[in-house]
């Protein structure tokens, strides 16, 4: 019995362009996903610091290190 | 019978209800809800809270002086969930130490590299440690010889063994400090209550000679003698070197040297939690993505028709 298909939907066209691009062979699927993580960890990692040197400002040894660095 | 349907049909759902409802008081009276089982069960219940509650209570005993007075709780900074040790305070508190501290206590687990990054320059902290002799050797024709120190050493000791310590302290053998604030029960406000508690023994309290009064030490009797007062050393960076001041500094100097690692951990700490509350999100918007076919589904009952005789 012939069903009802979404196939012209806004969502479904990008899911079949992402599906395409990224999902189908798995050598790309791979890379991606390791790609992304490393990015990912950099922005995360990089984010978080900033908001812990802003949460404790003037407290890291960072923040009182030139008081004594003569050289 | 049974017709799966995506659009409920709301005469099959109320003849579903209709009979349940039916069905569930026809039943067979129910059992009284007083029987023996739930009474015991029950009174059970309240002992177990009583006996909790009845040994929860702090009550007054003969023997209050020999744990100490309770420390009250400070306002740490470092406690925080976010917040690291306050550096500057460190390197106070390290001042502190050497000056005062350091004639009796011994900080075994402090290598002089340690202080590097967190209260002194690399070029400070050799200069430190060059101040101090160390035993090496044995040299390659068998002598063991005395060299400057370098950032490896680990900090000097004051005296060479237990025995020499409790000779030249009554007795008494001062301990290291290195773990001290992990190590008592109260940490930080026990350390900085004890060094700020002496006061004259109350009415009736006798302490032998040698001893010191201090109500926060288990006893109430403590071999040390009270050490900070008001302008004993001339803080670095200016800072007014009251009791207090001093007492503070070096607690928080002695709660890093126990607990180095706490900055890194809290940072991890903060990085994983949010990293694990996000997905958490992602898994239960998932499961429920997924499930939501199952969870909305509806069943229809259609009973069958009796048949006429």
């Amino acid at each position: 019995m012939p069903v009802k298909s979404n196939n012209a939907t806004a969502a479904n066209k990008f899911a079949r362009l992402g599906y395409n691009t990224i999902v189908k062979r798995n050598s790309i699927f791979l890379t991606t996903i390791f790609v992304t993580a490393f990015a990912a960890e950099m922005a995360f990692d990089s984010v978080s610091d900033r908001i812990w040197d802003n949460i404790n400002k003037g407290r890291q040894w960072k923040d009182i290190a030139h008081k004594y660095e003569d050289n | 019978m049974f017709r799966l349907s995506a659009q409920s049909t709301r005469k099959a759902v109320q003849r579903l209800a209709v009979q349940a409802r039916y069905q569930s008081t026809s039943s067979a009276a129910a059992a009284s809800s007083m029987n023996a089982k739930n009474v015991s069960l029950a009174a059970a219940g309240v002992a177990t809270v009583g006996a909790v509650a009845y040994m929860s209570m702090e009550t007054v005993d003969a023997n209050m002086a020999a744990d100490g007075l309770h420390a009250p709780v400070y306002p740490w900074d470092h406690k925080k969930n976010l917040a690291t040790f306050d550096h500057a305070a460190i390197r106070r508190g390290y001042q502190v130490y050497k000056e005062v501290c350091a004639a009796c206590h011994s900080l075994d687990r402090i290598a002089w590299r340690n202080l590097i990054g967190v209260s002194h320059t690399e070029a400070e902290v050799k200069a430190m440690a060059e101040e101090h002799e160390y035993k090496d050797g044995p040299n390659d024709i068998g002598d063991y010889f005395d060299r400057p120190g370098k950032p490896s050493d680990y900090m000097p000791r004051p005296y060479a063994n237990e025995e020499q310590a409790r000779a030249g302290n009554a007795g008494a053998y001062p301990p290291d400090l290195s773990l001290m604030i992990k190590a008592r029960h109260g940490g930080a406000d026990y350390v900085f209550s004890l060094l700020t508690g002496y006061q004259d023994p109350p009415a009736g309290v006798e302490i032998r000679e040698g001893l010191n009064f201090n109500p926060y030490f288990p006893g109430g009797a403590i071999g040390m003698a009270r050490v900070l007062y008001d302008g004993l050393i001339e803080y670095e960076d200016g800072t007014p070197a009251t009791t207090s001041q001093m007492a503070k500094d070096v607690t928080i100097f002695l709660s890093w040297a126990a607990e180095p690692e706490m900055d890194e951990r809290k940072k991890m700490g903060m990085k994983a939690l949010t990293l694990l509350a996000l997905l958490t999100g992602l898994s239960v918007y998932l499961k429920r993505h997924k499930w939501a076919g199952l969870k909305t589904r509806k069943i229809l009952y259609n009973p069958p028709t009796p048949k006429k005789h």
